[in-house]
């Protein structure tokens, strides 16, 4: 029996001015399958999603529906047609309730005079008790990132659509929120629903999705049924070349390096309490745990960027003193923050001047003026070492892709020769390509004498790039993992407090 | 979603700072275009004498507007200047008139207007509350202060000594101290905003501030101080105007706000921070001032002058928003 599938796209092509996005693709989604959709950042596929979402007008090509060809030229008509698209970047009212962003379509398009608030919390209650038990009450604002997030999907799956698709629906998403979702999506499967699912993690493709498609630079490269391939040949699909090495060497156990950073007894009297670390010279220090176990919570108080009530924080053996994170970068201990946009680069001001806001003090002159040749000059080695790939240094940082904006802000780290470097997920929502450039950095940083500390929630950075991972629950350290324990069920027994290995995921580590 | 089609378009992407030397060149192409057509629509538009008084009339504004953008950078606004301008010119006018030195009055006036601001810095980075707000509030109390100050009538300050009254009336070499002064300033803060490490700091502030914060920025001292240094200037412009005018009116300066903010936006300030240069703001004074010229010359009735001023801050703020779209 041959059906027609779901949903295909032919020969279709989309240029933003001379640059090809997408060149010539086809795309075929069979009723009731789990597709995942792969590339690097820049391969296509958010554009691909934009297309078929109404979002995005193709140049060329046709998009069929069930066999017949249609042109989506709005949102609103991919609506109309049965697809949701659940973006990668929430986009949600802030300063409205749960249950109002839940329902906003139908209430958009009710024709009643009066809400019937009772009814609207009544059902999104239900929806969401599905993903998560967030009071649909409560203001959006408020919420964490990851709880935004499932309200997104929270909202798609409200939409009776035939087509769902999911942008990196589990980027801020905790392990068991996301084995949630997982299962939601399995149910969606069965009830019919086709879904077409993008993301970066391996492991998730590989224990959710049927099949799986690669782009490569705007083209499509290959379908495949998941059971049929590797992610080692997924990824080599997406690359087009030999990743020979997803993580680098670890350090070979031998004595322990000098003691960098050493925390005893950290409180903040709210989010954790009683938290010791030590660091020593030469070894990435992992940070796991749940989001919002207060682990970017440690890290800040640690660089004084929120205050602490109690404990002390020892960098090279001489006691810090914190009023501000400014005393703690004179004292050579920086760190970077998870939300890039948000709060790690400033978008429109120039690949320059985001290097230099670490430090400013080594580039200004007696007569307080900034030696802007300096600067530049400091950006073009930074930028060098690093790899970015940019027009110049006086180019906005808005311009550049998500992996190389995380590498300026990591430059604006290193321009301050630090002694210890925290990093609160220092390869999220970046592509492969730049996650390795990335992690050979740290490794290279660390073997120079640099102190690193990742705070991670992708469980293969942590095993595969850590020499030492301490895991962090509600607020306190509930244990720690060497080199030789370090795997995807001790850190999730750890994080979770639950001796049960049947929550953990499927591991299909990629390295 | 979107860092695709900004990898896509990185190539072709004009950068920051041709940006906004783009922006400051279309506008003295227009204002230069607008010249050209005036001189052939009137014989005195072209004249020393209609030059020096449009310079005039934008130069103590103009020093306002200096305040006015690098608040604006920072992510704030002032709505006060108005009044504050207002404030400086009656508190040092009362204060001659009670025997002080004009010298040592107008002094104690700047400090006053830096107090006002000091206030709402306060109000800002420690209340917490924003910039538009508590500069309403302060527009409003302060133009009250003025009315309490003068009892409502207007000072008459003939008795100035002509050397203080110089700084208004004055000129050198034919060049009147006013427009001096006004140079200077705009020099100076141009120059600062370029190259000095503190006012970077404005720019970052603006920008984002989170950003700015996870770089060890103290970024309400930043806010704080910008917001002291508007008042300052709106204060020192209150003095100039007095020496000017051998008076100080209560009700000088109402809506001053409006037509500085609208200055500094069309010379490419954004109101969302981070974005604008003086010598930009001073070219969008430039060009309210030529129009209004314009219109006098050509004998249009004043009463259309602030619906044209209004349109041009519309088509400014549109092409703004345009360029800004398409950037992201």
């Amino acid at each position: 029996m041959t059906q027609a599938p779901i949903l295909e796209i032919r020969g279709l092509s989309k240029a933003f001015g001379a640059v090809k996005a997408l060149s010539d693709v086809q795309f075929e989604l069979r009723r009731g399958e789990i597709h995942a959709l792969c590339g690097e950042n820049g391969a296509g596929k958010s554009t691909l999603m934009n297309m078929i979402a109404g979002v995005l007008q193709p140049d060329e090509g046709d998009i069929l529906i069930d066999g017949e060809r249609v042109s989506i030229h709005s949102p609103a008509a991919a609506q109309r047609l049965g697809i949701a698209l659940v973006h990668q970047e929430i986009a949600l009212c802030q300063d409205a309730t749960v249950a109002e962003n839940i329902y906003m379509a139908a209430i958009n398009s009710r024709r009643a005079p009066l809400m019937n608030f009772q009814k609207l919390y009544a059902d999104a209650q239900k929806v969401m008790d599905l993903l998560a038990p967030i009071p649909v009450r409560t203001r959006v604002a408020d919420l964490s990132i990851s709880n935004q997030q499932l309200v997104e999907i929270a909202k798609a799956l409200t939409l009776d659509c035939k087509v769902l698709m999911l942008d990196e629906p589990t980027a801020a998403l905790t392990e068991s929120e996301a084995q949630r979702l997982f299962s939601i999506v399995r149910g969606l499967r069965d009830r019919g629903i086709s879904v077409i699912y993008i993301s970066h993690r391996m492991a998730e493709i590989f224990s959710l999705c049927d099949r799986v498609t690669v782009f490569r630079d705007g083209r499509y490269v290959a379908t495949d049924p998941i059971a049929a391939v590797s992610p080692d040949d997924v990824v080599r699909k997406m690359v087009g070349r030999e990743i020979t090495q997803l993580y680098p060497d670890k350090l070979a156990p031998q004595e322990p390096g000098r003691l960098l950073l050493s925390v005893e007894g950290l409180c903040d009297g709210r989010r954790f309490a009683d938290v010791d670390l030590q660091l020593r010279a030469g070894e990435i220090l992992g940070i796991g745990g749940l989001i919002g176990a207060g682990r970017s919570e440690i890290a800040q108080t640690v660089c004084g960027l929120r205050p602490m009530t109690a404990g002390t924080v020892a960098l090279d053996g001489k006691q810090l003193r914190l009023r501000g994170y400014g005393d703690a970068v004179k004292a050579g201990l920086v760190y970077l923050s998870e939300d890039r946009k948000g709060s790690g680069v400033f978008l429109d001001l120039p690949i320059a001047a985001n290097i230099s806001a670490l430090d400013l003090s080594r580039l200004t002159g007696p007569l307080g003026l900034l030696d802007r040749k300096a600067e530049d000059r400091q950006a073009r080695e930074l930028t060098g070492r690093l790899g970015v790939r940019m027009a110049g240094t006086d180019a906005a940082v808005s311009t550049l892709s998500g992996g190389n904006q995380q590498k300026v802000a990591i430059a604006r780290q290193l321009s301050v020769d630090p002694k210890v470097i925290i990093m609160d997920e220092p390869t999220r929502g970046i592509d492969v390509g730049a996650k390795v450039e990335i992690h050979r950095l740290l490794r290279q940083l660390a073997g120079s004498g640099v102190g690193v500390v990742v705070i991670s929630s992708e469980l293969p950075e942590l095993i595969g790039l850590c020499d030492r991972v301490l895991v962090v629950r509600e607020g306190r350290i509930a244990g720690e993992l060497t080199a030789g324990e370090l795997g995807e069920e001790a850190i999730i027994m750890l994080a979770s407090g639950v001796q049960d290995s049947s929550t953990q995921r499927q591991a299909h580590n990629v390295a | 979603m979107h860092a695709e089609i900004k990898a896509a378009g990185a190539v072709r992407r004009i950068n920051f700072a041709q940006l906004a030397s783009m922006r400051e060149a279309g506008l003295i192409v227009i204002i230069l275009a607008l010249c050209i057509a005036m001189s052939f629509a009137s014989p005195h538009f072209l004249t020393w004498g209609n030059f020096r008084a449009m310079l005039m009339s934008f130069s103590i504004e103009g020093i306002v507007v200096v305040g006015m953008t690098i608040l604006l950078i920072v992510g704030g606004i002032d709505l006060s200047v108005g009044s504050v301008v207002c404030f400086s010119m009656v508190v040092s006018g009362a204060l001659f008139l009670a025997g002080l030195d004009p010298w040592t009055a107008s002094l104690i006036g700047i400090g006053v207007s830096a107090l006002i601001g000091a206030a709402m810095g306060f109000f800002v980075t420690v209340i917490g509350l924003n910039h538009f707000i508590t500069s309403l509030a302060a527009m409003v109390i302060v133009r009250g202060m003025c009315l309490v100050v003068t009892k409502g009538t207007p000072l008459s300050l003939f008795t100035l000594p002509p050397a203080f009254k110089a700084i208004g009336q004055g000129s050198f070499n034919n060049i009147p101290y006013v427009i001096l002064i006004f140079v200077v300033v705009v020099a100076i803060f141009d120059f600062l905003l370029r190259r000095a490490t503190a006012f970077r700091k404005v720019f970052y502030t603006g920008s984002n501030e989170k950003a700015a914060q996870f770089s060890g920025i103290r970024t309400n001292q930043v806010k704080f101080w910008v917001t002291v240094l508007c008042s300052t200037l709106a204060g020192l412009a209150g003095v100039i105007y007095m020496a000017r005018f051998g008076a100080a009116t209560p009700t000088f300066g109402a809506g001053m706000e409006l037509n500085i903010i609208a200055a500094a936006v069309i010379g490419g300030a954004s109101l969302n921070g981070g974005s604008g240069t003086i010598f930009g703001a001073i070219l969008g004074m430039a060009l309210l001032s030529v129009v209004t010229s314009s219109l006098i010359l050509l004998d249009i009735s004043v009463y259309w002058q602030d619906m044209i001023k209004g349109c041009i801050l519309l088509a400014a703020v549109s092409i703004d928003h345009f360029l800004h779209r398409k950037k992201s």
